[in-house]
């Protein structure tokens, strides 16, 4: 199993924030896209991409909606590059307790880029699109990924007890429980 | 539901500290748009004409456009409208930057401020939560200093500030309002702010902007951005390169000041140097401009990288942002060869908040009264003798009012008339008591005659455009020009174009050609094309400013159908603009402005026509169906459904009421 590869496309947006403007047109199409119907309102702050802009520090950095997390991170790291200082929430994609970015601002519910994937498909996402002074471009590349090694069981067992750990065991087992049942049926 | 206009106004009487969220008539966004149109309606309903610009009556509007906030690129300008303290008309200025998009997803269309807060506050606008917060540790703060500090202070580092410095707060006669990388600068409305206690006004919005017609909208503002990606591969050719482009002149990104430097005259608008761009200060010129810009940056949902990041060590910001001319008008003004001096004060000027335009002119001016004996060491305790350090003496002088600076902060033009002793031969650059760009030439241009007479904006870059500076040298060049000029009002096409053609050919040469119908038609083309902009809240960068524009009278009407759901074509948007062109008039006329007032300084151009001139003026009233004093005719007001504006000026004497009947006109 171990030496098997599969090939995967894998889409990619590159970020180049030296050539970011600070417009925010990827933030306004963003939010226009995603409207229902599509561009029928605009508001970045349904954006799934933002960009961190501190002009006086010359800050500017586009950056894309990821996963949603329930967690915050334990501490606060900052990054200096090539003397501005970033702190590191900047580059971080998540939808997190910590901050209101990427989340619907009615709902709070959490917001991911999804490449603009529609049918028919585009060829490009609309940040990039729209992006002409080439901030962001866009590429698919394939990719050599490793069969992925079954879970371990103590794995599964550390998972678990931190979920007990959390939510008690009864609440964890209920849930559990049900599973099976729909599972079942 | 209203689209691309939130359908509601902030109105803030600061005397009160009264604050509401008031809906607006839809009526009036059919009549007037929005922007500068509806801005001038309420300054007509709101401020009788006499007013003081500097009292608690006075109205000052903070407006988004009409498509601000849209998918249309460079739909982000914030326009200011109030009256003016220097001109004592109404003040026109614009700035684009990130405020007024802020203010539609706020959920308002337009802050309406009136009333004087009794110490110095800012309004903080978070979407339905608005309050008047206490400003005193912000007195006398820079203006990105003060909008650093209130984004710390709200621990909101997305809200828009746009804010007043010292200037403002001293009432300077050209205090601008600045907001990041753009400045509402001409006519004085940073001391309207500074005279009401207001510091500054921030916005958080996170609301949506709807559209009417979605599909459609976003095709035409695709096409605008293909367009503007087009150009950068296409520029126009026989142009300086600075003219070559779209978007504001390209000050950041091109080095090459050939044009400005040798055709605009320095010091008090009084020398032209045709031999200052030499093969050595190109280099030297290059290299500090290298230095000097960190980054190109632009405006909200534009591509076009007007303005620029520049690094000021001696700033509390450390950087500032520089857009378009203003590197230059100091260092021009100053006689200074060193361009490294133009980005240091400029730097130092936008935090104080001034206009870039008028305060290096007012500066030359006071070297000039010096370098003349009528003002002297008593007025100018220790002035240095370095024309650069001269410059940064004055301006600390006049941002503090102190001395002579209380007197320079009114303008040439009032200074002038204070300081006597023959200052006001030197206040030779100022039309409406307003300071102009420092051009001289020789030979009188028609079209620019009436453009620099009649403009209201009182500044010539607001209201020209889409016209070459110059005949084209080639036969092949003009082809090339007018093969695919498509901006061009429907039924002028050919005219136009005719125009291109012949004109710099024998006999096709100015003053006495083009025949004055040509003449108004391409003079009411630009200025109109001005007055839409500013009323849908575009840049003219965009539009009506560079050559062959990205937005234009065939695809405006498109853009504002689909975005709003009205049916305007391209008739009806014409219509609007002369409504709003001629309340305007009215407001001016109303508060005093005549037919004397409307003429460029005498020295503009070296040959003048005095005669050929009047009747070049009658003409263009009569085209724009005002009467031989420059105020709109009743009928012209009445077939514009601006009857209650004849009523008034009627029942004021300024009208006779058989004004218009007598006069015979032409039609558009």
């Amino acid at each position: 199993m171990k030496d098997e590869k599969k090939v995967k496309i894998v889409k990619r947006i590159k970020i180049d924030a030296d050539q970011c403007n600070g417009c925010r047109a990827c933030e306004a199409i963003c939010a226009a896209f995603h409207a229902e119907p599509k561009y029928s309102s605009v508001n970045p702050a349904r954006a799934r991409i933002h960009v961190i802009h501190d002009p006086l520090r010359d800050i500017y950095l586009p950056v894309y909606a990821g996963e949603y997390t329930p967690a915050e991170c334990a501490g606060r790291n900052t990054y200096t590059l090539n003397g501005k200082e970033y702190d590191e929430c900047a580059f971080c994609r998540a939808s997190c307790p910590s901050r209101d970015l990427f989340k619907e601002p009615d709902s709070g519910l959490p917001l991911k880029c999804d490449m603009c994937e529609t049918d028919p498909p585009l060829e490009e996402p609309m940040c990039v699109q729209v992006c002409i002074d080439d901030a962001l471009t866009y590429e698919e590349v394939e990719v050599e990924v490793e069969e992925e090694e079954e879970a371990k069981i103590e794995d599964l067992e550390l998972g678990l007890e931190a979920l007990i750990k959390k939510y008690g065991l009864d609440e964890t087992m209920k849930i559990m429980a049900r599973m099976a049942a729909s599972e079942q049926e | 539901m209203r689209y691309t206009e939130t359908g509601f106004n902030l109105e803030v009487d600061l005397t009160k500290g009264n604050i509401e969220r008031v809906p607006t008539d839809p009526r009036l966004t059919e009549q007037h748009l929005g922007g500068l149109g509806t801005n001038a309606r309420i300054l007509w309903d709101r401020v009788p004409p006499e007013v003081d610009p500097l009292s608690p009556e006075n109205v000052i509007i903070f407006s988004s456009g009409l498509l601000g906030g849209t998918l249309a690129p460079g739909a982000n300008r914030t326009i200011v409208s109030t009256l003016s303290p220097q001109t004592g008309l109404m003040a026109f200025s614009m700035m684009g930057g990130f405020w007024a998009p802020e203010l539609k997803y706020a959920g308002y269309d337009k802050v309406i401020v009136t009333g004087k807060s009794p110490n110095l506050v800012y309004l903080w606008i978070n979407n339905d939560t608005v309050e008047i917060r206490d400003a005193s540790h912000l007195h006398g703060k820079g203006a990105l200093e003060t909008a650093e500090l209130i984004r710390e202070e709200l621990n909101e580092p997305r809200a828009r500030v746009l804010a007043i410095g010292l200037a403002g707060e001293n009432q300077v006669y050209y205090a601008s309002i600045e907001h990041e990388r753009s400045s509402a600068s001409r006519g004085g409305i940073g001391a309207v702010m500074g005279s009401k206690g207001l510091k500054a006004i921030v916005v958080r919005g996170t609301k949506d902007l709807n559209i009417a017609k979605p599909a459609e909208f976003w095709e035409e503002c695709d096409k605008v951005l293909k367009y503007i990606e087009f150009r950068r591969e296409n520029p126009i050719k026989g142009v300086p390169p600075i003219l070559a482009g779209l978007g504001s002149p390209q000050e950041m990104a091109i080095h090459d000041e050939q044009w400005h430097t040798t055709s605009f005259s320095w010091g008090n608008a009084r020398v032209r140097r045709k031999d200052f761009w030499t093969e050595e200060r190109a280099k030297a010129w290059s290299e500090i401009q290298t230095k000097s810009v960190e980054r190109l940056i632009s405006c909200y949902n534009c591509p076009m990288r007007c303005g620029a990041i520049v690094p000021h060590p001696e700033l509390p910001t450390h950087r500032y942002m520089m857009k378009c001319y203003s590197k230059l008008t100091y260092v021009m003004g100053a006689m200074a060869d060193d361009l490294e001096f133009g980005f240091k004060i400029a730097g130092l000027a936008q935090e104080y908040g001034v206009d870039g335009y008028t305060a290096p002119q007012v500066m030359a001016f006071a070297v000039e009264l010096y370098e003349n004996g009528i003002l002297t060491d008593e007025d100018l305790p220790g002035f240095p003798k370095k024309n650069e350090d001269r410059f940064f003496y004055l301006l600390d002088k006049i941002v503090h009012r102190e001395g002579i600076g209380d007197i320079l902060a009114e303008g040439v033009y009032w200074a002038a008339r204070k300081i006597g002793k023959g200052a006001e031969k030197f206040d030779h650059n100022t039309i409406k008591k307003h300071e102009q760009i420092p051009i001289k030439l020789g030979m009188l241009n028609p079209i620019y005659y009436i453009l620099w007479s009649t403009g209201e904006k009182i500044n010539i870059t607001q209201i020209e455009g889409q016209m070459p500076q110059a005949p084209f040298p080639t036969k092949e060049l003009k082809e090339d020009f007018i093969k695919d000029w498509i901006q061009i009002p429907t039924g002028k096409e050919e005219k136009f174009k005719q125009f291109i053609m012949e004109w710099g050919e024998e006999g096709k040469r100015f003053p006495f050609w083009p025949p004055p119908d040509l003449i108004c038609d391409l003079v009411e083309w630009q200025e109109t094309m001005h007055y839409i902009d500013d009323t849908v809240g575009l840049c003219a960068g965009l539009s009506s400013f560079p050559l062959k524009p990205a937005y234009h009278i065939h695809n405006l009407p498109l853009l504002i159908s689909y975005g709003t759901g009205l049916d305007i074509d391209e008739d009806r948007l014409w219509e609007i603009a002369k409504r709003t062109r001629n309340l305007v008039r009215a407001i001016n006329v109303r508060r005093g402005l005549r037919r004397k007032d409307e003429k460029p300084p005498e020295d503009h151009w070296k040959k003048r026509f005095p005669e050929y001139e009047a009747k070049l003026l009658d003409e263009y009233y009569r085209y724009k169906g005002w009467n031989k004093d420059g105020i709109p005719t009743r009928e012209t007001l009445e077939k514009l459904d601006l009857g209650f504006v004849a009523e008034d000026l009627i029942k004021r004497g300024i009208l006779t009421d058989g004004d218009g009947n007598s006069e015979k006109k032409e039609e558009k």
